[in-house]
C-alpha cells in the first residue's frame, strides 16, 4: 500500500516518507508547501530521506527548489532518490520559451503592408504559371488533365446546386416581397419587373453565387492544397515528375471559372421565379405577364453582363484559394488562418472587381425611359 | 516468476475488436503486471497499434473488458477515466505533437493541464525532460515542423514522460532512429523503470530494442496473443513469427 508523502520537520530533522510522486502530491502540494517554506532553516536540518517509497522528478524539482538549490549538509539519500536530485541539479533553469516580444504599431502596418505585397507576387506568379501551363497543354494536349477538371466541376458545381438554388430562391423572393410594398403605395406595381430583372440577373445573382461559391468550394480548396502540403503530398507529386500546377491548380482554376456562370444562371433563374411567384402573390401580376414585360424591361446585355461576372468571379475565387492553400505552413494554426485569408480575400476581391464591373459597364443594357 | 501477487496494471479479457466488417482481435487476454517492460510483437496489420489504442480507451472494445489500475476504463465515469489517464504517458508512432505549439509548449502541456504547479516548476521539468531525450533547452523555441523524424520521436517520448507515468505506452519507440540513439533510449528506458517502476508496453519491430529492454514478450497473431511469458521464454519457443524475428536478429548481430 502506498502512502501520502508527509513531511515531518522538528528538533532539526526533517523526515520525508511516502510516496513523493507528482500525483501523490497533488493533493497535499498547499499543506507541503507552506511545511517547506517555513523550514527557513533548512541548510542546518538533517534531512532524512530513506523513507520515501519513491522519488520521482516533479517532486525532486519541489525539493530542489525548497533547499534554494543547494545541498544540505546533512542529507541521508538512497542512491537511485540521489540520482533523480542530481538530474534536477544539472538541469539549466533557462527560459527556453523564446517569447518574442509585440510589435510596435508602425512594425505591424510594416509588416501588413509587406505581406500584402508578397501575397501579390504569388498571385501574379501564379497567374503566370498559369499562362505557362496553358501553353504547355496547348503543345502537349494529351496531358491535359481532364478528370480532375471533371471532378472539381462535379465538386464546385453540381454539388452547389441546391444551396445556390435554395437560397437565390428565398432572395427572389424577399426582393420581390419588399420591392412590392413600396411600389404599390405609388402604383407602379409594372416596375417589378425592371427592378427584379435588373438587379438579380446583373448584381445580385453573380455576387451571391460568388459569396456562396467562395466560402464553400474557395474554401474547400484552400484547405485541400493545405493538408497536401502539411503530408507532403504535393512534394510526393513533384517528386514524380508530376506539375503540382497543371495536376492541382490548373484544374481547380480551369473548373471553377468554367462552372460559375453556369451556377450564376441556375441562381438567378431560380431568384426570378421566386420574385415572380412572390409578385403573382402580392401585386397580382400574372406569370406570363411578367415573362413578357421581362423580355422588353431587361436587355440581353445584362445577362451578358451577369455571365461575365461569373466567370471572372470563379476565377478568381480558385486563384484566391489555391495560393492561400500553398501558403500553408505545416501546422494547424496556419491552415486555419490561410483558410480564412482565402474566403475573406475572395470574397472582398470579388466586391472590389464588381464596383469596376458596375463602373464600366455603366452606359450598357439600362433601357431608357 | 513472481506470479500474480503483483497488482495488474493491465488486464485485457475476452476482448474482441470489430472493425468494418473485419474482426482487429478476438477473445484476446493479456494480463501485464507492475514494473514489467512488454515488448509486443507480430507482423504488419496484426492490430498492435489498435490493442494500444485500446488501451487508451480510443476505441471501444466490441466485447470483453479493459482493466486499468484495476479499475474498468469503459465503466468509469469521465473524471475517472481522465484521472486514469493521466497516470499513463503514450508515445504516437508519428509523435502527433501539436503542430501549433513550440517543443516546449509541447511538452508543458500537460503539466499545464494539472493547473496545480508553478511556472518555474514547469519551466524546470521541461528541462529536464528535454535533457532526458538528449535535446538542448534550446530546442524549446523550435516548432514541430522544423524537427527531424528522430527529434518528434524524442520530443513525443519527452511529453509522454512529461506527467512522471506509471504505464508507459510505446508505439515504435527507436524506429527513424539512428542506432546511438536507439541504444541511447533503451539504456534510457531500462533506467527510468528501475527507478520509478514504470511499466511499459511497447510496440516494436526492432529486435535489438526488444532484446535489451523487454522483460516480457507478447506476441500478437491470429487475433489474439498467442504467446506470453518472460523475454527468455517466448524467444525460446517455436512460433514462426518469432523464428523470423529471431533470424532477423542474428543477420544483424552478424
Amino acid at each position: 500500500m502506498t502512502l501520502p508523502p508527509s513531511l515531518q520537520i522538528g528538533s532539526g530533522k526533517a523526515v520525508l516518507t511516502g510516496e513523493w510522486t507528482l500525483a501523490a502530491l497533488m493533493p497535499e502540494l498547499q499543506q507541503l508547501q507552506t511545511q517547506l517554506a517555513a523550514a527557513n532553516d533548512f541548510a542546518d536540518l538533517s534531512w532524512d530521506l530513506t523513507a520515501i517509497e519513491r522519488l520521482d522528478s516533479a517532486a525532486a524539482v519541489l525539493l530542489w527548489r525548497a533547499w534554494n538549490e543547494r545541498w544540505p549538509a546533512d542529507l541521508n539519500i538512497s542512491a537511485t532518490c540521489r540520482r533523480t536530485l542530481e538530474r534536477v541539479a544539472a538541469v539549466p533553469v533557462a527560459d527556453g520559451t523564446g517569447k518574442s516580444t509585440l510589435p510596435g504599431p508602425v512594425e505591424r502596418i510594416g509588416y501588413l503592408v509587406l505581406g500584402a505585397v508578397d501575397n501579390a507576387r504569388g498571385l501574379v506568379t501564379m497567374y503566370g504559371q498559369m499562362l505557362l501551363d496553358l501553353w504547355y497543354l496547348l503543345r502537349h494536349p494529351s496531358e491535359m488533365p481532364w478528370k480532375e477538371i471533371g471532378a472539381n466541376v462535379y465538386k464546385a458545381g453540381a454539388l452547389a446546386l441546391p444551396v445556390t438554388g435554395l437560397v437565390g430562391f428565398l432572395i427572389g423572393v424577399t426582393l420581390s416581397y419588399l420591392s412590392a410594398l413600396q411600389l404599390r403605395s405609388v402604383g407602379a406595381d409594372l416596375f417589378i419587373v425592371n427592378i427584379l430583372g435588373i438587379s438579380i440577373i446583373r448584381e445580385i445573382g453573380p455576387v451571391l453565387v460568388a459569396v456562396l461559391v467562395a466560402g464553400r468550394s474557395g474554401s474547400a480548396m484552400t484547405a485541400q492544397i493545405g493538408v497536401m502540403r502539411v503530408t507532403e503530398e504535393i512534394d510526393a507529386l513533384s517528386a514524380m515528375g508530376v506539375s503540382r500546377s497543371i495536376r492541382v491548380i490548373l484544374p481547380k482554376l480551369l473548373a471553377l471559372t468554367v462552372v460559375m456562370p453556369l451556377l450564376v444562371l441556375w441562381a438567378s433563374g431560380i431568384a426570378l421565379v421566386g420574385g415572380m411567384l412572390s409578385a403573382l402573390l402580392q401585386l397580382d401580376i400574372s406569370l406570363a405577364h411578367f415573362v413578357e414585360n421581362l423580355q422588353r424591361a431587361v436587355p440581353v446585355a445584362n445577362l451578358v453582363i451577369g455571365l461575365s461576372k461569373g466567370l471572372v468571379f470563379g476565377f478568381i475565387i480558385a486563384w484566391v484559394a489555391c495560393h492561400f492553400g500553398l501558403r500553408v505552413k505545416p501546422n494547424t494554426e496556419s491552415l486555419s488562418a490561410n483558410t480564412t485569408a482565402s474566403v475573406v480575400t475572395a470574397i472582398t476581391l470579388v466586391i472590389l472587381v464588381d464596383a469596376v464591373f458596375a463602373i464600366t459597364t455603366r452606359n450598357l443594357g439600362i433601357p431608357q425611359l | 516468476m513472481s506470479g500474480r501477487t503483483n497488482p495488474a496494471v493491465v488486464e485485457m479479457r475476452g476482448l474482441s475488436t470489430r472493425i468494418g466488417d473485419r474482426y482487429v482481435h478476438r477473445n484476446l487476454d493479456l494480463r501485464v503486471e507492475r514494473g514489467q517492460i512488454v515488448g509486443l510483437v507480430g507482423g504488419s496489420g496484426s492490430g498492435k497499434t489498435t490493442l494500444l489504442r485500446q488501451i487508451l480507451g480510443l476505441i471501444q472494445p466490441t466485447a470483453g473488458t479493459v482493466r486499468l489500475f484495476g479499475q474498468d476504463l469503459g465503466g468509469a465515469g469521465a473524471v475517472s477515466q481522465s484521472a486514469m489517464l493521466r497516470r499513463l504517458g503514450m508515445l504516437f508512432q508519428g509523435g502527433a505533437l501539436f503542430s501549433a505549439l513550440p517543443v516546449f509548449d509541447n511538452i508543458a502541456f500537460p503539466l499545464r493541464e494539472i493547473k496545480r504547479l508553478d511556472e518555474d516548476w514547469i519551466r524546470r521539468l521541461v528541462n529536464l525532460k528535454l535533457a532526458l531525450v538528449e535535446l538542448e533547452t534550446e530546442h524549446g523555441r523550435l516548432m514541430p515542423a522544423e524537427l527531424s523524424g528522430g527529434m518528434v520521436k524524442r520530443v513525443a517520448l519527452a511529453r509522454a514522460l512529461a506527467l512522471e507515468p506509471e504505464l508507459l505506452l510505446l508505439d515504435e519507440p527507436t524506429a527513424g532512429l539512428d542506432p546511438d540513439r536507439s541504444r541511447s533510449f533503451v539504456k534510457l528506458l531500462g533506467q527510468l523503470q528501475g527507478e520509478l517502476g514504470l511499466t511499459v508496453i511497447m510496440v516494436t519491430h526492432d529486435p535489438e530494442t526488444l532484446a535489451g529492454l523487454a522483460t516480457h514478450i507478447a506476441v500478437l497473431a491470429e487475433q489474439h496473443i498467442v504467446k506470453f511469458g518472460t523475454a527468455a521464454e517466448v524467444m525460446a519457443g517455436d512460433h514462426p513469427f518469432l523464428a523470423g524475428f529471431r533470424d532477423g536478429d542474428k543477420t544483424r548481430l552478424l
